[in-house]
């Protein structure tokens, strides 16, 4: 086997070493009844070229560079830059594991504290984790946090997260036996806060949300009383919009994969996650620190590890260890390619092509935006007549459209959404504007 | 180490995207000026060569197992074939959104189904999920399907989970975080788990017990199967963490020791890469009595045609955004495609026949406390080596000879603990140079102790002071203005 360097002679050698006959005695302590039940799959071995190949073909099966992408809800089709997947192949950063040892794990440590400066600059807030593993869990560890904090069993959430979020979030409250309280929308798409209960410990916010819609947040601080406020966000807005740190978010968590990750069918991505300096013993997750050698010399090491499940065991703030460090890698060097230019720069992007394409779509009959609501990237229409049929011609024109039932959750009906990134061209979204009947 | 921020900003940049191809309405234009962000960003912005040789340098102060010898117990860190990373780079993969139509990405479902019944049948198992990212997210996802279990039942009053007092540290973290106290099992003088003491613990308060197979001292549980029996026969469950399958994959299966739930890590066994702590996947296969509460969306095969079944009514719900780290799964689903049963069980017996060898060559010269046969991996002590020298000198002064030092201070039930997993990748020549070294650092150790308390001397930066960064803590690049 290729990847196993021993002979069989070298084999023979140890075995003799070790002073047993066969590689079956160092077995010997495994029950016969066992073994016996032992079956094999039916597959046998492969070169490496008939592998790539079965898997090349399996790859090409999916085609989705075929189509127009305008699917959204989270995920988003950014461009990568070429420095991204190039810097971050390097063998150094993909086979190390955790920074155990600090002193000959300085590349990925480092990378780690500029990681955590920069989503603390993003985000507008003290502190930031190394990552954890998507936007999804980092919401759920958020909300488990603030129940560490507040203790009252209960949070709010408005009815407007992405599906994948609530769906997530719904299954860690269950099982740690915290109540949700949702909160209904506004016919504008904001999130509607009238009816807020008292007695919770967070009130979690999403901006943009899932119709695309930025959620005002000044004065929400004040309207919840001490319940911790947490706010999910899209980290490449900030380049253009106020981060939650300015509205004295509690916890700011986000899906990192906007910033220089490749879709990936959804994983892996990246979950960021910052908050205030005052509850940093209650965060979850690695955190690096910058600290002196015994010589006086600036490095870097894991930092309030008295936190974590590898010392404080059942006691933990989270049950944390592989995390998504790689991918924070891949957004770090994202970040400092694009700087604060290039950040804002892609930002307007994505701001003036959806509103470029929601204006020629609005600008057919029978078709509006479904909330006035100011957006980023991402909007819904109302579509005139079957939503279902509008969507099937899309998708026959060779767009990537999502199918209206996904938001019927939301109470949506006769509606689409898309979602524009710097990568579509005016050719683009003129000829998807076509398709619908427009002039364009 | 200087950071990214401390880079001079070159003039101008730009030239990564496009101008804008559409009219320019403005941002006042397009959202209120509430919405506006008010202060600045302070990123530095960089010219490309800089970034390149940052990142470079970076990669230099690393240690990765293509650098070398990296024996970081119950980690298995082995070789991470190239050509995984060539599949998970393929367009048809990687550009794919999750959210595309099942027409779409009928041969990523095709993978995921295709990887779900391998690993059914190396575990031997009903079912499995490939949605945990990672060991702990799989630990824990475990935790909701038997928290879910005893709820379908209405047994409420399960609250506890055993462990073993060798257990992994995420293990009590997973069980706390899914709302179960924990009780500790003591182990025997063999290493083993004590079947007194866990008859004692078992009562109608025990939801199940979570064992690590071998153990975390690299030793099987010969008695498994009455270990197992045992919390079935009290009405609990068993989770079997996974962490170290890479000493039996291929020849047994733990569906056939009597695990409810057991979690894969494919970043270790299935030779993903760690990536400096993750990516990972941790899918968990499930017990026939399980099954119906895995995680949503599951995939299967109806009429040639691959689909997401979200249609799952007794389910736990979702624990990650999508369908958990599908580019890990590639990689995993490449590697086992192409070991084949034979390569499988290659693994599984050269990782142990590396074990037991260096197991027997350095007991010689360090206290090997649960001596015996082990699995993949055996954990020596660093007590007693020489006056005044601790586990941490002798793993610093391993840096100096370019090895990676073992997983020091784990399991707890040993003191001043040296936990070595060889793996199966690497070679008889790799381990007799590493047995020297460990010998070199054990005479240091009697004849100039120094030269351990010093260490690591040739690595970038030596020993760091992590009291002041614990009292202090600098968790970022003080910007302008802080």
């Amino acid at each position: 086997m290729r990847y196993i360097p021993n002979t069989s002679a070298d084999r023979d050698e140890m075995l003799a070493s070790i002073g047993v006959s066969s590689i079956e005695a160092l077995f010997a302590d495994i029950p016969e009844s066992v073994r016996s039940c032992f079956r094999p799959l039916g597959l046998p071995p492969r070169s490496e070229m008939e592998v790539a190949s079965i898997v090349s073909d399996m790859a090409d099966r999916n085609k989705p560079t075929d189509a127009v992408c305008l699917l959204g809800g989270g995920i988003y089709d950014h461009y990568v830059p070429s420095v991204v997947g190039n810097l971050l192949s390097r063998s150094e950063f993909v086979t190390a594991y955790t920074p155990y040892q600090p002193e000959i794990s300085q590349g990925t440590l480092t990378a780690m504290f500029e990681f955590q400066t920069y989503v603390c600059e993003l985000t507008g807030m003290d502190i930031a984790n190394a990552s954890m593993y998507d936007g999804a869990t980092a919401m759920a560890e958020a909300v488990l946090m603030a129940e560490r904090i507040r203790k009252r069993g209960a949070v709010a959430v408005p009815r407007s997260l992405f599906s994948h979020l609530r769906r997530t979030l719904d299954t860690y409250c269950w099982a740690t036996d915290i109540q949700i309280h949702e909160m209904n929308y506004l016919p504008d798409g904001t999130a509607d806060w009238q009816s807020l209960p008292e007695q919770l410990s967070a009130v979690v916010v999403q901006t943009p949300n899932a119709f695309g819609v930025i959620e005002p947040l000044a004065g929400l601080k004040e309207r919840i009383g001490d319940a911790l406020l947490i706010v999910s966000c899209n980290p490449l807005s900030l380049g253009l919009l106020q981060p939650p740190g300015a509205y004295k978010a509690d916890i700011v968590v986000a899906e990192g994969q906007s910033l220089g990750l490749a879709m990936g069918y959804g994983g892996p991505l990246l979950g960021l996650f910052a908050a205030r300096e005052e509850h940093l013993r209650q965060m979850p997750g690695r955190i690096a620190g910058r600290t002196v050698d015994v010589d006086g010399k600036t490095g870097y090491a894991m930092a309030a590890q008295t936190r974590e499940q590898h010392i404080r065991r059942q006691r933990a703030t989270s049950n944390i260890c592989t995390n998504s460090a790689l991918c924070a890698l891949a957004t770090t060097i994202y970040l400092a390619s694009a700087g604060s230019a290039g950040l804002r720069q892609v930002a307007k992007l994505n701001l003036e092509k959806a509103h470029y394409l929601a204006d020629r779509i609005t600008a057919i009959d029978g078709y509006e935006l479904a909330f006035a609501g100011d957006f980023f990237n991402e909007f819904i229409v109302n579509v005139p007549g079957d939503a279902t049929e509008i969507h099937d011609a899309l998708v026959q024109a060779g767009f990537a459209v999502e199918a209206p039932q996904a938001l019927q959750s939301f109470g949506l009906d006769r509606v689409l959404r898309f979602a524009v990134t710097e990568k579509r061209t005016k050719n683009e979204l003129d000829r998807l504007t076509r398709v619908l009947g427009g002039s364009r | 180490m200087s950071t990214i921020f401390d880079c001079r900003c070159s003039e101008k940049v730009g030239g990564l995207f496009p101008e804008l191809d559409v009219p320019a309405q403005g941002v006042e234009r397009l959202i209120d000026a509430a919405h506006v962000r008010t202060q600045p960003l302070r990123l530095p912005d960089l010219s490309e060569p800089q970034v390149a040789r940052h990142y470079t340098k970076l990669s230099k102060l690393n240690f990765g197992v293509d650098d070398g010898f990296y024996p970081l117990g119950s980690c298995t860190m082995k070789y991470n074939p190239k050509l995984n990373e060539a599949m998970a780079v393929l367009p048809g993969f990687s550009g794919l959104h999750p959210r595309s139509d099942v027409s779409r990405s009928q041969g990523a479902l095709q993978l995921m189904f295709e990887l779900t019944g391998f690993l059914r049948g190396i575990a031997g198992m009903a079912d499995v999920s490939l949605q945990p990212v990672a060991g702990a997210h799989g630990e824990l996802a475990g935790m909701f399907l038997f928290k879910k279990y005893f709820q379908v039942r209405g047994e409420h009053e399960r609250k506890r989970i055993l462990l073993p007092d060798t257990a992994h540290g995420t293990n009590p973290a997973s069980a706390a975080l899914a709302g179960f106290s924990v009780t500790e099992v003591a182990s025997d003088e063999t290493g083993r788990i004590d079947l007194a003491a866990l008859d004692e613990a078992l009562d109608d308060t025990v939801a199940g017990i979570m064992l690590t197979v071998p153990n975390t001292l690299g030793i099987f549980e010969s008695d498994i199967l009455q270990v197992t029996e045992k919390v079935h026969a009290a009405g609990g469950l068993c989770y079997f963490d996974g962490a170290n399958l890479n000493s039996y994959m291929g020849k047994t299966r733990p569906g056939d020791m009597g695990a409810d739930v057991f979690h894969f890590n494919l970043h270790k066994t299935m030779s993903t890469p760690h990536g400096g702590g993750g990516p990972g996947s941790g899918p968990i296969a499930v017990s026939d009595a399980l099954v119906d509460y895995l995680p949503v969306p599951r995939v299967r095969l109806e009429n040639e045609q691959y689909k997401l079944d979200w249609n799952c009514p007794h389910s736990i719900g979702s624990v990650h955004s999508f369908y958990g780290n599908f580019l890990v799964a590639v990689r995993a689903f490449a590697y086992i495609l192409q070991l084949g049963d034979v390569g499988l069980r290659e693994v599984s017996e050269n990782a142990v026949l590396n074990a037991n060898y260096l197991q027997q060559r350095l007991k010689k010269t360090y206290a090997l406390p649960y001596d015996g046969l082990c699995k993949h991996e055996f954990v020596l002590s660093g007590k007693g080596l020489a006056e005044g020298i601790s586990t941490l000198d002798i793993a610093k002064r391993l840096i100096d000879y370019g090895v990676h030092p073992p997983t020091i201070y784990f399991p707890l039930t040993v003191k001043e603990a040296i936990m070595i997993e060889p793996t199966e990748t690497e070679s008889k020549a790799t381990l007799d140079r590493f047995a020297e070294i460990m010998e070199i650092v054990a005479r240091e150790a009697k004849e100039n102790p120094q030269l351990l308390h010093d260490a690591p001397v040739r690595a970038s930066v030596r020993r760091l002071d992590q009291t002041q960064a614990a009292k202090n803590p600098v968790l970022k690049v003080p910007l302008d203005g802080e």
